[in-house]
């Protein structure tokens, strides 16, 4: 299935990208944000909302992340990270249950 | 938008070109071009390239019928700008706004056909509940979609729940109608590279 190739290879690359590429915030909080666990307070309310119910975002929860230190660039990446994360989790659930749909149908 | 630096984080040239979209469009830079031109080479660059395999790479799929998806996707995920953009890009596509309107306000009564309302359902089930079933992946192929159309579904889905995501979380501003049906125009003729 080339073209299908080629869709999951771009979709590899932005996810490698974000994960990997250069940037301001660590690779390590990077991948927090991707996996929408494991970042204090108060960048876990942002990147959680981002995840889960990102219309429930506030100028409150950027202010918050921006009072806690982090730069523009480094929240931006994170809030990146974090849309790019959940997507791709989707993506792979979807894909997932195509495959056992198909196995099952022999 | 929320963050200064994609409102006034550009180099000279990106705000030249910025300005001359203003002129010749008639309309201001929407956010979401804004958005994939602030540092390309971190997530830009990336996700113009798989946006455009999924919207408009090879597929059985009309670019219409997808456009539709992302629409879908974008009213699951309440996403305002998505909404607007993409349902005024399947409008145009198909020539039929009444049907884009329709899938929107009641899936289940909308005039589409069964392989595509199954698709669509399927496609608000992973993005609000973020799982589906193998049975609800049997549904749909046996309303007639292949497995690659799945697959195709699916990446058009992983597209829009990232632009609808940051669509919210940046704070895009919406346009008006005219800078909607403006900015499908651009969509159907260029696409999103």
């Amino acid at each position: 299935m080339p073209d299908e190739d080629r869709k999951r290879a771009a979709h590899r690359a932005l996810v490698d990208r974000v994960l990997n590429g250069a940037g301001r915030a660590t690779p390590e909080e990077r991948a927090r944000a991707f996996g929408n666990a494991g970042l204090p307070p108060p960048l876990d309310a942002l990147v959680g909302k981002v995840a889960t119910s990102p219309a429930q975002v506030t100028d409150a929860d950027f202010a918050a992340a921006r009072a806690s230190g982090c730069s523009e660039d480094q929240i931006f990446e994170l809030v990146v990270s974090a849309a790019v994360g959940q997507s791709a989790r989707l993506y792979e659930a979807g894909l997932a249950a195509l495959a056992e749909a198909i196995g099952e149908a022999g | 938008m929320r963050l200064e630096i994609l409102n006034r984080g550009y180099g000279p040239g990106t705000k030249v070109l910025f300005a001359l979209i203003r002129v010749f469009s008639g309309h201001p830079v929407p956010d979401a071009a804004r958005l994939v031109f602030y540092r390309p080479g971190f997530y830009g660059d990336g996700a113009k390239k798989f946006t455009h395999e999924a919207m408009r790479g090879p597929s059985a799929w009309s670019v219409a019928d997808r456009e539709l998806m992302a629409a879908f996707v974008s009213k699951v995920n309440e996403s305002a700008f998505c909404v607007g953009a993409h349902a005024a890009t399947a409008g145009q596509a198909y020539q039929d706004r009444a049907k884009v309107q329709a899938v929107l306000a009641d899936l289940e009564s909308a005039p589409v056909e069964d392989g595509l309302r199954a698709t669509l359902r399927m496609l608000g089930k992973l993005t609000r509940d973020g799982m589906v079933s193998a049975g609800d992946m049997r549904e749909v192929l046996s309303a007639g979609v292949s497995r690659q159309q799945v697959r195709d579904a699916l990446a058009v889905c992983a597209a829009f729940n990232t632009t609808d995501r940051l669509a919210d979380a940046f704070g895009f501003e919406l346009l008006s109608p005219e800078g909607f049906e403006a900015g499908a125009k651009y969509l159907l003729k260029r696409g999103y590279r």
